[in-house]
C-alpha cells in the first residue's frame, strides 16, 4: 500500500498564493489580538483560579450571581462537561495581592460567597493563585525559552545546510507560532504555561518536518546538478510527501485522542497541538521551501549560476553509522 | 553474524535494565502534584527584615558600649533598614576609640559630633543571601516535621524566592501557616504593666520611654481569661531578651496547671545558665513570654528556673502542637510572603491520571493499528520499537528520579509520535529504494543509511529546543522537557539500532525475495 505512487504535484508554483493565504490568517489573528488583547492565563497575568465541584448540579448563572459581590472582572464557566458538576471561577490580579497573606484573599471571598449563597454542598478541587511577581517572571521565561530555542535551531540549520534554508525554516516556524496564537485567540483559549509548552513543541515539530525536506533537497542537489533549485525542491517535497502526511496523520491522531479524552487540564495543550500539527505540515510544504527558493534566487541572481549545489563536503551517505 | 548476536544481546540487556529500574512502577515512578494532589508554593523571603535586624542590633550594642566607656552622646537611632545616626557627640576622639565595632559592617560618614552609618553593600548582599539560606533550612526542618512524603524545598528563580512542594497535603492552610510563622520566641522582664492601652503605657513614663525599654502588646493573663474575648493589653518590657528561641533545646505540647493545652520548652546549656542567673536575681518580677512580638503570658518568677519553661495561652491542642513544631525548627530570619499557590485536590489528580492514561493508550492504539495496516509485517517492527521506546523512557525516568506530571505525560505521547516518525521515514525510504528494483537487503541498507543523517538533524534540533526548555522553563514545563530529552535519545536507539537489528535478524535467516511493507 502506498499513499502516493510517484507523487508529482507542483507545490512551488503555488508558493505566492500560499504566502498570501498565510499572511491573511496571521493578519486576522493579529487584528483580533490587537483589539481583544492576547488572552493571557493567570500563569502570566497573575490572578486566581478556583475549580469547585458541587454535589448537585448547578448552572453557571447561579454561581455567577453568588460571587457577584466580589469586585473585579470575574469569569465563571463550566469546567469539563455538565455531568462533572465542576465550575471554574477566575479572579483578576488585585493590586494588593502581595502583602502578607492577602494573596489568597480573593479565593477566601469566593469560598465565603459560595457558602452564603445557599448553593448545594461543594468541594474546592483545585486552587491556583499567582502573584504579579511570579506572573511577570513566568512571562519573561516563556518568551526567552521560545526565542532562545528558535535562535539555536536557526543557527544549527544555518551550519548544517545553508543560511537561506535556515531563514526559510525559521520563517515557517514563526508562521506556525503566529497561526497557532491566532487560532487560540479566535477560539478563546488562554495562554497558559501548558500552552506555551505546546507552542514550543510545535516549533520543534515544524522544524523537524522542514529538516526532512531540506535533507532530501541536499541529497538531490548532488544527483540533479542540471536542474534548477526550484525543480530540485519540488521533487524533494514530492518524494517525502507520503512520509510528511503519514507522520502528520499519526501525530494528529494521538493529539486528537488527547484532545477528546485527555480531560480538561490538557484541553488547551492538545488544542494548540492540533492547530500546530496542521499548520506545521502546511508551512513545511508551502512556506519553508518557498522562502528558501525565493531567497536563493535573489542571491544567485546577484552572484553566479543557479544553485551551485553547496552541499557540504564529506557528507556522503557512507558516513552513515546506523549499525 | 557474531556482530548481530552482540547487538541483540545489547538490546536485551538495555531493556532488562530499564525494566529493573522502573519495576514496580507504583513505587519507582514519582507522580507530580498535578497527578497526586497537593500544594505548590512559592515564597519570597523579605530579606530587608534581616538587614533591619542587623542595624537595630548594632545600634543597641553601640549604645551599650558607649555607655560603658562613658562616652557622652545625644540621639542614637536607626533611620532606615540599613542606616543609623548618632548625634550630640562632644568628644570625637573618645567616640572613635570606643565605637570600633560597627565599622566592620557599616561605612561611617564624615563629620564631627554627628555621624551617619550606612551598611556596606557587600555585607548587605551577604546578609540577604544568608537570610534566604537560613529560611530555606528552617522551612526544610518544618516540612520534614510535618511528615510529608517527598517534599521539595528549593531556591527558585530570583535570589529571594523559595519553592515548596508538598504532595498529598490536604490541610493546605495549616501547612502554609506553619511554614510562614516567624516563630521568634523572646523572654523579657516586665518593667510595668499590663496597661489597657499603649497610650497609658507611655504616660507611665511621662511620654519619654527610656531607649532600653519597649512596649509589646499581648492578651491579659490567660489564667484570668474565663470566657469572652481577651482584651489586648500592653506591657512595658526591657529591650534586651533574657533568652530567645536560639537558646531552645526542645519544645513539645503539654498541659498547663489548668489542664489546658500549652507548650513546654527546655533550654540548652548556654541558655539554661543565662536563664538561671537572671531568674535568681529577679524573683518576684514578671517575665514576659513573647512570641512574634506578642506577649503570650507574663508569669511571676517564683524561684530560680534553669532549663524548663512553659508557654500558655488560649491554645487548642492542634495549635500547641504546631507551635512546638515551629519552635523546635527555629525562628525564621526574616518574614515570608507567598507569591504563588497552586493546590490540586486528590480527586482532580486522580481524574487527570485516568484521562491522561485513557488518551495516551487510545492514541497509541490508533497509531499501532495504522502502522500494522499500512506497513503490514514491517508494522510489527515499528510496534516493537515503540514498545522498547516506552520501556526505556519509563526506566530512564525512574532512574533519574524524574517526576511524572501531566505535561510530562504529553511529552510521552509526543516522544512516541517522534519515534513513529523515524520509523515512517525509514520505511518510506525502503519502499522507495525497493521501487528502484533493488534487492530487499540493499533496499533496507539504503533506507537506513540515507535516512540516518535526517534523523540526526531532526533529533538534534528538537534536542536543542528541549534543552532550552529545561533551562528556562519552570515547574510543569521542565517535566515536559525532561521527558522529551530522554525520549529523543531513546528514539534514536530504538528507531535506528533496534529496528535495524530486527530487520537483519529476519533477513539474515533467509534470502528474502520480498518484504512485507
Amino acid at each position: 500500500m502506498q499513499i502516493f505512487h510517484n507523487a508529482n504535484y507542483n507545490f512551488i508554483k503555488w508558493r505566492w498564493h500560499a504566502i498570501i493565504a498565510s499572511m491573511l490568517v496571521v493578519a486576522a489573528g493579529a487584528a483580533m489580538m490587537a483589539t481583544r488583547g492576547l488572552p493571557l492565563g493567570i500563569d502570566f497575568s497573575g490572578g486566581t483560579y478556583i475549580v469547585v465541584k458541587f454535589e448537585q448540579s448547578v448552572n453557571e448563572e447561579q454561581v455567577r450571581s453568588a460571587v457577584s459581590s466580589i469586585p473585579g472582572d470575574k469569569v465563571v464557566q463550566l469546567y469539563g462537561t455538565a455531568a462533572d458538576r465542576q465550575i471554574l471561577i477566575r479572579l483578576p490580579q488585585t493590586a494588593t495581592a502581595e502583602q502578607g497573606t492577602s494573596l489568597e484573599q480573593g479565593a477566601l471571598q469566593v469560598q465565603q460567597a459560595l457558602q452564603g449563597a445557599g448553593l448545594p454542598k461543594f468541594e474546592i478541587i483545585s486552587r491556583d493563585i499567582v502573584g504579579p511577581v511570579i506572573g511577570a517572571d513566568l512571562q519573561r521565561r516563556g518568551i526567552w525559552a521560545t526565542l532562545a530555542s528558535m535562535a539555536a535551531i536557526t543557527l544549527y540549520i544555518g551550519i548544517r545546510f545553508r543560511p537561506t534554508f535556515a531563514i526559510g525554516a525559521i520563517v515557517a516556524t514563526f508562521h506556525d507560532v503566529f497561526v497557532t496564537l491566532a487560532f487560540l485567540t479566535f477560539f478563546g483559549y488562554e495562554l497558559s504555561l501548558n500552552v506555551v509548552a505546546a507552542i514550543l513543541t510545535i516549533t520543534g515539530y515544524s522544524v523537524n518536518d522542514t529538516i526532512v525536506i531540506f535533507d532530501r533537497v541536499r541529497e538531490n542537489m548532488r544527483s540533479m546538478r542540471k536542474d534548477s533549485l526550484e525543480t530540485v525542491v519540488n521533487t524533494s517535497v514530492n518524494q517525502t510527501l507520503s512520509r510528511t502526511l503519514i507522520t502528520a496523520g499519526t501525530t494528529f491522531l494521538s493529539v486528537l485522542a488527547l484532545f477528546l479524552f485527555g480531560g480538561e487540564a490538557l484541553r488547551g495543550f492538545s488544542f494548540t497541538m492540533l492547530v500546530g500539527v496542521i499548520s506545521g505540515t502546511y508551512s513545511t510544504v508551502f512556506i519553508a521551501s518557498a522562502i528558501a527558493i525565493i531567497l536563493s534566487q535573489k542571491r544567485s541572481k546577484a552572484a553566479a549560476p543557479v544553485a551551485q549545489a553547496e552541499a557540504r563536503p564529506g557528507r556522503k551517505t557512507k558516513g552513515a553509522k546506523a549499525s | 553474524m557474531k556482530n548481530l548476536n552482540y547487538r541483540v544481546v545489547t538490546i536485551l540487556v538495555v531493556v532488562a535494565l530499564a525494566v529493573w529500574a522502573f519495576y514496580p512502577p507504583g513505587e519507582k515512578i514519582n507522580l507530580g502534584l498535578d497527578l497526586k494532589g497537593g500544594v505548590h508554593l512559592v515564597l519570597r523571603v523579605q530579606t530587608d527584615d534581616a538587614l533591619k535586624l542587623e542595624t537595630e542590633t548594632t545600634v543597641e550594642r553601640l549604645r551599650d558600649t558607649l555607655t560603658r566607656a562613658g562616652v557622652m552622646f545625644g540621639k542614637l537611632e536607626a533611620t532606615s533598614g540599613t542606616e543609623f545616626v548618632i548625634e550630640g557627640i562632644t568628644d570625637d576622639q573618645a567616640f572613635r576609640g570606643a565605637a570600633v565595632e560597627p565599622d566592620a559592617v557599616f561605612n561611617r560618614g564624615s563629620g564631627a559630633g554627628r555621624y551617619t552609618y550606612t551598611m556596606k553593600p557587600n555585607i548587605a548582599n551577604q546578609l540577604r543571601g544568608e537570610a534566604v539560606t537560613q529560611a530555606l533550612q528552617t522551612i526544610e526542618r518544618r516540612v520534614n516535621e510535618l511528615g510529608v512524603a517527598e517534599p521539595i524545598v528549593a531556591r527558585q528563580g530570583g535570589q529571594d524566592q523559595i519553592l515548596v512542594q508538598l504532595p498529598g497535603v490536604s490541610d493546605v492552610q495549616r501547612a502554609k501557616d506553619i511554614i510562614r510563622s516567624t516563630a521568634l520566641l523572646e523572654l523579657k522582664f516586665v518593667e510595668q504593666g499590663p496597661f489597657s492601652s499603649e497610650e497609658d503605657a507611655r504616660k507611665a513614663y511621662n511620654n519619654a520611654l527610656p531607649p532600653d525599654m519597649l512596649i509589646v502588646p499581648g492578651s491579659a493573663d490567660s489564667g484570668a481569661a474565663a470566657g469572652g474575648a481577651p482584651a489586648t493589653m500592653f506591657y512595658v518590657v526591657r529591650r534586651a531578651s533574657v533568652v530567645t528561641g536560639r537558646d531552645l533545646r526542645n519544645a513539645r505540647p503539654t498541659l498547663d496547671e489548668n489542664n489546658l493545652p500549652a507548650v513546654g520548652f527546655s533550654l540548652n546549656q548556654d541558655g539554661a545558665r543565662k536563664f538561671g542567673t537572671a531568674t535568681e536575681q529577679n524573683i518576684g518580677r514578671q517575665l514576659a513570654i513573647i512570641l512574634d512580638s506578642r506577649v503570650f503570658s507574663a508569669p511571676v518568677v517564683q524561684s530560680r528556673i534553669s532549663d524548663e519553661g512553659r508557654i500558655s495561652g488560649a491554645f487548642t491542642q492542634q495549635e500547641a502542637q504546631d507551635l512546638s513544631l515551629v519552635l523546635r525548627s527555629g525562628a525564621l530570619p526574616a518574614s515570608l510572603t507567598y507569591l504563588e499557590e497552586r493546590t490540586v485536590g486528590p480527586s482532580l489528580g486522580a481524574d487527570s491520571i485516568r484521562a491522561g492514561v485513557t488518551a495516551g493508550i487510545g492514541g497509541l492504539l490508533l497509531v499501532i493499528v495504522f502502522m500494522l495496516l499500512y506497513y503490514k509485517l514491517t508494522g510489527l517492527n515499528a510496534l516493537v520499537s515503540i514498545t522498547v521506546n516506552l520501556v526505556l523512557l519509563l526506566g530512564a525516568m525512574a532512574y533519574f528520579g524524574a517526576t511524572m506530571t501531566l505535561p510530562g505525560f504529553a511529552g510521552f505521547i509526543l516522544t512516541i509520535g517522534m519515534g513513529v516518525d523515524s520509523n515512517v521515514l525509514i520505511f518510506e525510504r525502503i519502499k522507495e529504494e525497493l521501487g528502484l528494483a533493488k534487492s530487499v537487503r540493499a533496499a533496507v541498507n539504503a533506507g537506513f543509511d540515507r535516512v540516518w543523517w535526517t534523523i540526526v538533524d531532526t533529533h538534534v534540533s528538537s534536542l536543542i529546543a528541549a534543552l532550552l526548555l529545561l533551562q528556562f522553563g519552570t515547574g510543569p514545563i521542565r517535566g515536559f522537557a525532561l521527558t522529551l530529552v530522554i525520549g529523543l535519545l531513546s528514539n534514536v536507539f530504538t528507531a535506528v539500532f533496534v529496528s535495524r537489528t530486527m530487520f537483519e535478524v529476519v533477513l539474515g535467516r533467509r534470502h528474502a525475495q520480498a518484504l512485507s511493507i
